[in-house]
């Protein structure tokens, strides 16, 4: 019996991906191309050479993350989707230190990190400031806060931190050498940055988990009004869950800054906030399962460019398959709650 | 038109709400139907209107059986309700929130509406200005709305649930007015649901009582004060011998405190609770006890005068620090406000540790949870999920939740839904508490409860609180009395 249970259970958890697989195959059919082969493009895409999974591999440190950051904040009931702008201020307070600090690699570097994650930390904290005493709903203070970080970066770009031969949507000029995060050999990831992204799945795994300050957000998440009744102290609670996520995504933009482009762009975050929410949400705000989750997404979002080259789809075909994996996670879980619901009712 | 309603039955999982209700409502009368919160007055009308299906039961319109499957099919045969909320667009103005109602068509006729809307309005001297947003109007305005609205609609047969909750004397007055002339010159029935004694008195031509989901009583107006108070709360317990209770110091203070809602306004309340001393505060819901008790801790708002706890100045102070002091507030809604679905009793044992230790040992609080399960016999295990807990069992937690040694214990409603044997256990243990000093004061619906437990009783109506009585002195009807807004004895 507890075998059936079992099976039945691993069976329902593989549903959402056979939903998904299935939705854009009918998409691939539709417009004439072969999905077996539309699928292998993307896996070959992804993992045909050491360069490949090198970049699928530094794909995951941001998303990895900022997922990560997302389990805090989703756990206490509060969507972040400030993580953009957060992911930005990291990397302008990283790139000050890049441009100012001109001191040899190890030390500049820890300052780079460190300096990006109280810029992510303090942007966070403002949005949980907002809900707290302004009564913005977090959504809405966090997407005006992503506009306004977004607004800053390309004021520093064009003005103050202008390249010497003129401003474009290219960026500063790179960062001295001491300033970009070594690299595997001649391959485009940094072991530094996919070490810190794994550590901060288990450092935060284990803060929900282990501590008052976990267990107190968790409740905070399940219901507010109890768990305030019970004497959680909801506004310092709720500013540290957003100022930690918002830590963890400034790291992930000075990583962003100082190991992939070693320089600062506008556009620094790629909208690769935005994914890590699917991350997170796919995750099912477990930090635990955040790492395999974004392998998921790095991959595709890596392999799927081939299509284009291939086969002439467009490579947004990656972004359906992801996102419909996402909505059949969710129609599946929303589907089993209704269930569950029935059979108690009966 | 004639409406009768035979062996009505609802139930809401084990919660008889309609017992078998058998009422006819005669045309051209106003009928009163009274009872307490609880009773199943509204759960009848809301049957009787289309808003849900009776369980079992028929209803006849005229000696026919009909059966209505919305609130729409009730009003084309002419039965429509006015809500105790009223049912309309706040964001809308007057006219749309009209129009919406009986001009389905897709461009509706906006002049012929105001026309219609000017002449009803006039017919019952209601000033409604058709352009005007809902937001501004008073509650009672609102209601004006919603009886045009059922006008135009074609009701014959209109139903009111308390709908003198928030809303002024003069529009009262004008209420009641319009209620007489539409029964007694337009023949139309009327039916008033209340708590209110006084204004049933004053309005209704025949009245039925209702007390937990059965009919007590009926009964031709008007009629004796006393029996209607009897058929409402029932007879009951001989009288409770007086305890020789030693009267600690003072533990908490009250001092003029005001509190002001939407609906209501507390006003003037002077308590003083020594050690040791039960509380019982009744009053129907809504009468300002609830906001009173959550003023003491310190989660509402005081307007004016001020809290004091072991002589600590606690007004405007934070909920925190009023658990700092030694307060604990236990909220009805179990699983809304006391206990956080989702989360297991092990999990809930290390939440309620305020001051613990910022790694948790979940070992050790496990073993906690385990010997509060056998000390509260909770029927449970550490690692069950607190909404997968019968009621009786989840209020044993929200106790054993409680931190030891408190000093002043404020609970809403601490036995509602729970069999008699688990109501005793759990009073067992809250008695247990006044021996360790602990100030209690609860809110309570049930009569005999309060009677039982309390050492002084102290009654809410309409935002006012009479002086506290000592239980052993007082009895259901003198509490009836009070509750229903007559001050105590007169008239029985």
């Amino acid at each position: 019996m507890k075998g059936i249970l079992r099976l039945k259970n691993v069976l329902l958890g593989l549903a959402p991906v056979v939903l998904a697989l299935l939705f854009t195959t009918l998409i691939l059919v539709a417009v004439g191309a072969p999905p077996v082969e539309a699928y292998r493009n993307i896996l070959s895409g992804a993992f045909e050479s050491w360069q490949k999974i090198a970049d699928v591999v530094a794909a995951c440190v941001l998303l990895i993350l900022c997922g990560v950051g997302m389990s805090i904040t989703f756990t206490a009931g509060q969507w972040n989707v400030g993580v953009e702008g957060q992911i930005v201020l990291g990397a302008i307070f990283a790139t000050w230190v890049a441009r100012n600090l001109l001191w040899p690699q190890v030390p500049v570097l820890t300052l780079m990190l460190l300096a990006g994650m109280l810029g992510g930390a303090l942007w966070g904290a403002l949005a949980g400031l907002l809900k707290v005493y302004g009564k913005v709903h977090e959504i809405f203070g966090g997407l005006g806060l992503n506009y306004v970080a977004q607004g800053l970066a390309i004021w520093l770009i064009f003005n103050p931190w202008k390249p010497a031969d003129g401003a474009t949507m290219s960026g500063t000029d790179p960062f001295p050498d001491p300033a970009w995060m070594p690299r595997l050999g001649d391959l485009r990831v940094a072991p530094l940055a996919v070490i810190l992204a794994l550590l901060s799945a288990a450092v935060v795994y284990f803060l929900l988990r282990g501590t008052r300050w976990g267990l107190e957000l968790k409740a905070m998440g399940k219901n507010f009004r109890s768990a305030f009744l019970l004497g959680v102290p909801s506004t310092p609670r709720l500013l540290t869950a957003f100022a930690a996520c918002g830590a963890l995504a400034g790291l992930a933009g000075a990583i962003r800054c100082s190991a992939r482009y070693g320089r600062m762009l506008p556009d620094i975050s790629g909208g690769q906030g935005y994914l890590s929410l699917l991350v997170a949400l796919l995750a099912g705000y477990r930090p635990q399962w955040v790492p395999l989750i974004a392998l998921f997404f790095a991959a595709v979002g890596v392999g799927s460019p081939r299509l284009e080259l291939n086969m002439q789809l467009d490579s947004s075909l990656g972004g359906v398959l992801r996102a419909s994996v996402v909505l059949a996670v969710m129609l599946v879980g929303g589907w089993r709650a209704l269930m569950a619901r029935r059979q108690e009712t009966t | 038109m004639r409406v009768e309603l035979v062996e009505i039955k609802k139930h809401f999982g084990p919660v008889r709400a309609n017992d078998g209700v058998s009422v006819t409502l005669e045309p051209g009368t106003i009928h009163g139907l009274l009872g307490e919160n609880g009773a199943g007055k509204t759960t009848l009308m809301k049957c009787l209107s289309g808003y849900q299906a009776p369980d079992g039961g028929t209803i006849k319109v005229d000696g026919q059986p009909v059966s209505f499957a919305s609130p729409d099919e009730a009003i084309r045969r002419g039965i429509g309700m006015l809500h105790q909320d009223p049912l309309d667009f706040p964001q809308m103005r007057v006219l749309d929130n009209f129009l919406l109602a009986f001009d389905r068509r897709m461009v509706p006729d906006r002049r012929r509406g105001r026309a219609m809307l000017r002449e009803l309005g006039a017919r019952f001297h209601f000033d409604l200005d058709p352009e005007a947003e809902v937001t501004g109007l008073t509650i009672g305005e609102r209601q004006q709305l919603e009886i045009l609205r059922l006008l135009a609609l074609g009701a014959q047969f209109i139903i009111l649930d308390e709908p003198t909750t928030g809303i002024s004397a003069p529009q009262k007055a004008k209420l009641f007015a319009t209620l007489r002339h539409l029964a007694d010159d337009e023949g139309r029935s009327v039916v008033f649901v209340s708590h209110k004694l006084e204004e049933v008195e004053e309005l209704c031509h025949r009245v039925t009582v209702l007390r937990r989901g059965k009919v007590t009583g009926e009964a031709e107006m008007p009629c004796p004060v006393g029996r209607l108070v009897e058929m409402m709360f029932g007879r009951s317990l001989p009288p409770v011998e007086c305890p020789l209770v030693e009267p600690g110091p003072v533990v908490l203070q009250v001092e003029g405190a005001a509190i002001s809602s939407y609906r209501l306004a507390v006003q003037d309340v002077n308590l003083e609770v020594r050690a040791g001393e039960v509380i019982g505060l009744a009053g129907l819901e809504g009468s300002g006890q609830r906001l009173f008790l959550r003023a003491c801790g310190g989660l509402e708002r005081l307007a004016a005068g001020r809290v004091l706890l072991d002589g600590r100045d606690l007004t405007g102070a934070p909920y925190r620090r009023f658990l700092d002091a030694g307060g604990a507030y236990a909220p009805a809604g179990r699983l809304e406000e006391g206990l956080v679905g989702g989360l297991t009793l092990t999990e809930h044992v290390a939440l309620a540790e305020r001051n613990g230790p910022s790694l948790i040992d979940w070992a050790d609080a496990r073993r906690r949870a385990v010997e509060r399960i056998r000390h509260f016999n909770i029927v449970g295990q550490p690692e069950s999920p607190v909404e997968a807990l019968s009621g009786g069992n989840q209020q044993r937690v929200v106790l054993a939740l409680l931190p030891p040694g408190l000093r002043l214990l404020l609970m809403e409603h601490p036995t509602r839904g729970l069999d008699v044997e688990s109501a005793n256990w759990i009073w067992q243990q809250l008695l247990a508490r006044r021996e360790d000093g602990t100030a209690i004061i609860f809110i309570s619906a049930d009569l005999d409860e309060l009677l039982e437990r309390s050492d002084r009783i102290a009654v809410f109506y309409g935002g006012q609180m009479s002086a506290p009585v000592r239980a052993c002195d007082t009895t259901v009807e003198q509490l009836g009395y009070l509750i229903a807004g007559k001050s105590a004895g007169r008239g029985a």
